[in-house]
């Protein structure tokens, strides 16, 4: 189990109670988090489900895939806390990670 | 004038895996189908979001990729050899009368058929707009999302902004024409063809292009005419002058005109019966991952499930009065003849 925090483009926080083994995405769409889209289903197929990830958990969240950065070429405004949130999966570890909502997936 | 219209017994909206189905399905039942769809190719999401990704839950098939499914499928409905029209997005649909269905496409096709079937999954791919302030007024006269004619890029400084395979190729495509190009791609690293970006770095550096690193954060311009944009890249903010700007940012589903057909719709979704998969208006039919019907699952094998009982309804639409029987391919030798197996 791991608390996770998402944070909308307009500072509103969900704090969501997430299982671990899931993904972050499917712990956004599970509890209805606006701004997630996940058009692909979780395929890493689509960069739909684009977040930031707060500077203090980057490390622990790791590095992104090859898959992963190619697919971040079709999100918009990508920077280095850039994540697909399908690709990060909960564990213990997380447990109070923190993601910031881009304004609008595209 | 458009040309005749294709007259015909079902036409399918969507190529995706449950449209490639309903063919063999329908085609079983003696029922001609023609299939349109906005791709250049058949297979839907799984020929443009995952062809090389695997899939796991196809019956019989432990393991099967999206390419190598459609692949699959194209063979299985091979002896009812339906008719596809690619590169096309219907637009109209029509009620004429009972089963007397007219469909529109932005190529001007027409088709007249007896029933319609809706399996357009998400809706149709379109290409990606980057959420820039003030994009959609130079859309059209600046901004192009794809390039229909190159003659119209002759002389013009063009940016072209990403890194999958139509913007090298476009890159490579409209350097001899314009009169500057630009590419613009967030990192070094490319997912394009090897080859191409090969060719795209000769040019760089040759200085027949510029090549750089960043992200397009403004554009600018006045009436519907681009003079330029700002990029961030590692270093910092800086301008590129351009009039013309052709982003690829790979393609999204749009649910598109379904919405204007006048078949009732729920959240973006078609609601259907479980019996026929029937929509608000009888002989249109919905099946894969655009209907919606209690306890439904967006899955292939349910859309695969779906489009044989729509066809039961189909075959009575097309010929009322007649006797449907039920037969396996196994065992029946006239749907063995149909498949061109005996």
């Amino acid at each position: 189990m791991a608390k996770i925090n998402f944070i909308e483009f307009d500072g509103k926080t969900h704090e969501i109670d997430a299982t671990n083994g899931m993904t972050v995405m499917e712990a956004a769409i599970k509890n209805m988090v606006p701004g997630i889209d996940a058009d692909c289903g979780g395929a890493c197929a689509c960069a739909t489900c684009h977040v930031y990830v707060e500077p203090d958990w980057l490390e622990k969240v790791g590095e992104r895939s090859e898959m992963e950065e190619d697919m971040l070429d079709f999100a918009f405004d990508v920077q280095d806390s850039s994540r697909l949130s399908c690709q990060i999966r909960v564990s213990d570890e997380l447990d109070g990670l923190t993601v910031k909502i881009p304004e609008k997936q595209f | 004038m458009s040309a005749e219209a294709i007259t015909t017994d079902a036409v399918i909206i969507g190529g995706g895996p449950c449209g490639l189905f309903a063919v063999f399905e329908l085609g079983l039942l003696d029922i001609q189908c023609h299939v349109i769809d906005i791709l250049d190719r058949p297979g839907g999401q799984c020929a443009e979001l995952y062809p090389e990704k695997p899939i796991y839950d196809i019956p019989g098939l432990p393991v099967v990729t999206g390419q190598e499914l459609t692949d699959k499928l194209l063979e299985q409905i091979s002896p009812f050899n339906p008719t596809f029209h690619y590169n096309q997005m219907v637009t109209e649909l029509t009620k004429r009368g009972d089963n007397d269905f007219v469909v529109k496409t932005d190529s001007d096709v027409e088709f007249h058929a007896k029933v319609v079937i809706i399996a357009a999954g998400g809706g149709s791919f379109q290409p990606k707009k980057p959420p820039m302030p003030g994009i959609d007024s130079f859309e059209g006269t600046s901004v192009f999302y794809s390039v229909k004619k190159m003659e119209d890029f002759r002389g013009k400084d063009i940016l072209i902004v990403g890194g999958g395979d139509s913007a090298l190729d476009w890159t490579l495509n409209l350097q001899p024409l314009a009169n500057s190009l630009t590419l613009l791609h967030r990192r070094p690293d490319f997912r394009a063809a090897p080859d191409s970006v090969n060719k795209m770095r000769e040019l760089a550096d040759k200085g027949a292009i510029d090549f750089k690193i960043g992200q397009v954060t403004a554009l600018h311009g006045d009436g519907g005419v681009l003079t330029g944009v700002t990029a961030k890249g590692k270093e910092g903010e800086f301008d590129i002058s351009c009039n013309t700007l052709l982003p690829f940012f790979g393609l999204t589903m749009k649910l598109g005109p379904v919405a204007d057909w006048g078949i009732n719709l729920n959240e973006n979704l078609i609601p259907v019966d479980t019996e026929k998969f029937e929509t608000s208006i009888p002989g249109v039919f919905a099946i894969g991952d655009i209907n919606h019907y209690p306890g439904k699952l967006k899955l292939i094998l349910s859309g695969f499930h779906e489009a044989a009982l729509m066809s039961q309804q189909a075959f009575r639409y097309i010929n009322p009065g007649e006797r449907l029987t039920f037969q396996y391919t196994t065992s029946s030798s006239s749907l063995q003849k149909k498949l061109g197996v005996v």
